[in-house]
């Protein structure tokens, strides 16, 4: 058997996956994906909703048989070795997938008997657990009763109840509001400082780089991009500067001029006619200020400005030159769902 | 790139080591599960379903009230005018109805292995049980362990119910063939269930779907009222109908009769439908994705 998880260097990595291929149907939710997730990092799987992302957890979680392709995690084959690989990984999906009916720590506790821990051992874990995510409190109710932010970190306790090296974290935040959001990344970061191996999947440019060190973007089952996050940031521009020029005649020329200067960041200046804005890629404050610079030096009012963060629509654009939602497209990416089925 | 610092053991001796150390093995290399491992698997969610009765007791409303409600409406609407024809009264028709009733809950209960199966299906808790190192088979074990001692319980409260009334039962240990002979009856038919659960989108089309094929089987049968007075179409359905045949055996067991054909019928309707439907459901719940 040939090895595919060691790199030339000698270092090992915790998943290696090599044209992974599954179809549902007509539809390729993998369409040949390579990923390489280096011990004790966090990568992050960046792609649109029918991305594939989930699949591709599906996939590396042994709940879905690839049809092609080699994908191993910790060692284990996903195919051969389902079981071995089972004993090694945490997951936690985009639907909390704890038992409502049962408490908190029933679930814990359920979680560690099934992992062949001792009554003892895992009525300890289930409570350092619930601890260690504020939950005690609640720990004897049941789950039906808890809040969304809750759920989730009891979800996250339970990944964790069997110490998994390699823990798939599948839109963590997905559905939570912005607060408890900010909450779960807190629990993930600490996750991440215990020395866990993260495959995160996610549609926020943010939360990919709250968390994640390195980033694969994939869109229809194939990976578009792939670096480390400031890497990807400079491709599609660190941040992006919106101008609105007052007049909207102004909108190419003052393009054109921009990209000539070479004071912005690595990705052209995109139009978006539709709006009346230039979305000028920025990597440092030198450069928004030469920008603005330039603007006025041309003698254009400027009708409105604003710095965003790229949303994963723009990174799209960026990279593939089409939307991330893309409605032109004429495979029905709608015959599948990326949710647990 | 990243800026963690690489840590100074290798993956495999961190890897490795860490289920090593944490997690008793109960397999070998390959991770095979041990029979004491998958009993205690079993045994844990048995357990959970369990739980599920003391923190939502409604959910056994269905397995406690059927019994009662059926047994009280059949007898006191049908009772007087069925048993007549029997030649007798209502005592007469408590006699008939009550081992056809007892034939007819299995059936109702295995019902719930589908839909209950299929809310775990789409609750995702389902994807935590198979992305952990147990064997899948104890997933369907448990369920069954729990619908079986549902069926128990819900002909325990119909025998009571039935013997508050004026029930009879002329012979214990025919009792006991009959309760065993439902029970495997109902048992086989769970496959069946499980199937519906696994395959249908969501639990209301597994009831629907289920009800379906339970009101002309439970209906066009000798569980309710003997089958004489029907017309020949329909006769010619109850007889090859093997509810008809659980329901006869379960009276003759009863409260005496010939038993003997009917018994087999029924054992060999269930084999016939585990051999069938057991590799099927298997089948389907292992590759369902």
């Amino acid at each position: 058997m040939t090895r595919i998880d060691k790199e030339p260097s000698g270092a090992t990595r915790a998943v290696t996956v090599r044209g992974l291929v599954k179809h549902y149907g007509e539809t390729r939710a993998l369409d040949g994906v390579d990923l390489d997730v280096r011990e004790g990092t966090v990568m992050g799987v960046l792609g649109p909703n029918g991305a594939g992302k989930t699949t591709l957890v599906r996939c590396l979680s042994t709940l879905v048989t690839p049809d092609s392709g080699q994908a191993t995690v910790a060692g284990y084959d996903v195919v051969r070795q389902p079981r071995a690989l089972r004993r090694v990984i945490g997951l936690t999906g985009q639907y909390a997938s704890v038992d409502e009916k049962l408490s908190g720590f029933e679930n814990l506790y359920m979680i560690g008997r099934l992992l062949d821990l001792s009554r003892k051992d895992a009525r300890g874990r289930a409570n350092g657990l619930l601890e260690r995510f504020s939950l005690t409190e609640a720990a004897g109710r049941p789950v039906a009763t808890y809040s969304g932010g809750m759920r989730r970190r009891l979800d996250l306790a339970a990944s964790m109840m069997g110490r998994p090296a390699v823990l798939y974290l599948d839109e963590p935040t997905t559905g939570l509001d912005p607060r408890t959001r900010i909450e779960v990344w807190d629990e993930v970061k600490r996750m991440v400082g215990d020395g866990v191996t993260v495959l995160l999947t996610t549609q926020y440019m943010e939360e990919a780089e709250q968390l994640a060190s390195e980033l694969t973007v994939i869109d229809r089952g194939k990976v578009i991009a792939k670096g480390g996050i400031d890497e990807l940031k400079a491709q599609v521009g660190g941040r992006t500067l919106r101008v609105r020029p007052a007049d909207p005649a102004q909108l190419r020329p003052l393009a054109r001029e921009l990209d000539g200067l070479g004071i912005t960041g690595l990705a052209t200046t995109t139009v978006d006619a539709e709006n009346g804005t230039l979305l000028v890629p920025i990597l440092s404050d030198e450069q928004l200020t030469a920008v603005v610079g330039a603007i006025s030096d041309r003698g254009v009012t400027i009708g409105s400005i604003s710095t965003e963060l790229p949303s994963l629509d723009e990174v799209f654009l960026s990279l593939t030159g089409h939307k991330a939602s893309a409605p032109q497209d004429p495979a029905p990416s709608t015959t599948y769902e990326e949710v647990a089925v | 790139m990243s800026s963690h610092p690489s840590p100074t053991a290798t993956l495999n001796e961190a890897l490795r080591a860490a289920p090593l150390n944490t997690l008793p093995r109960t397999g070998d290399a390959d991770g095979r599960i041990g029979l004491r491992a998958q009993a205690r698997h079993t045994g844990a969610l048995v357990r959970r379903n369990l739980l599920w009765i003391r923190n939502d007791p409604q959910s056994v409303a269905d397995a406690v009230l059927m019994p009662i409600v059926f047994a009280l409406l059949f007898v006191y609407v049908f009772g007087g005018s069925i048993g007549q024809a029997l030649g007798g009264g209502q005592e007469r028709y408590v006699q008939y109805v009550i081992p056809g009733l007892m034939a007819m809950l299995g059936m109702n209960i295995a019902m719930g292995v589908g839909t209950g199966f299929n809310e775990d299906f789409q609750k995702g808790i389902m994807d935590r049980f198979r992305s952990l190192p147990i064997g899948r088979s104890s997933v369907l074990l448990a369920k069954i362990s729990v619908e079986l001692l549902r069926m128990l319980l819900a002909t325990t409260i119909l025998l009571t119910v039935a013997v508050l009334i004026g029930f009879d039962i002329t012979s214990w240990p025919g009792l006991f063939a009959a309760v065993g002979l439902s029970v495997v009856f109902g048992s086989s038919l769970m496959w069946i269930f499980l199937v519906l659960g696994v395959t249908l989108k969501n639990a209301q089309s597994v009831q629907a779907m289920g009800f379906l094929v339970l009101f002309p089987l439970q209906f066009g049968s000798s569980i309710f009222a003997p089958p004489q007075s029907m017309p020949g179409w329909l006769r010619s359905f109850t007889d090859y109908n093997p509810l008809s045949s659980l329901a006869d055996a379960a009276r003759g067991l009863m409260t005496g009769g010939p038993v003997a054909h009917d018994v087999m019928i029924t054992l060999g309707w269930s084999v016939a439908l585990t051999a069938v439907m057991a590799p099927i459901a298997i089948h389907k719940f292992r590759t369902k994705s």
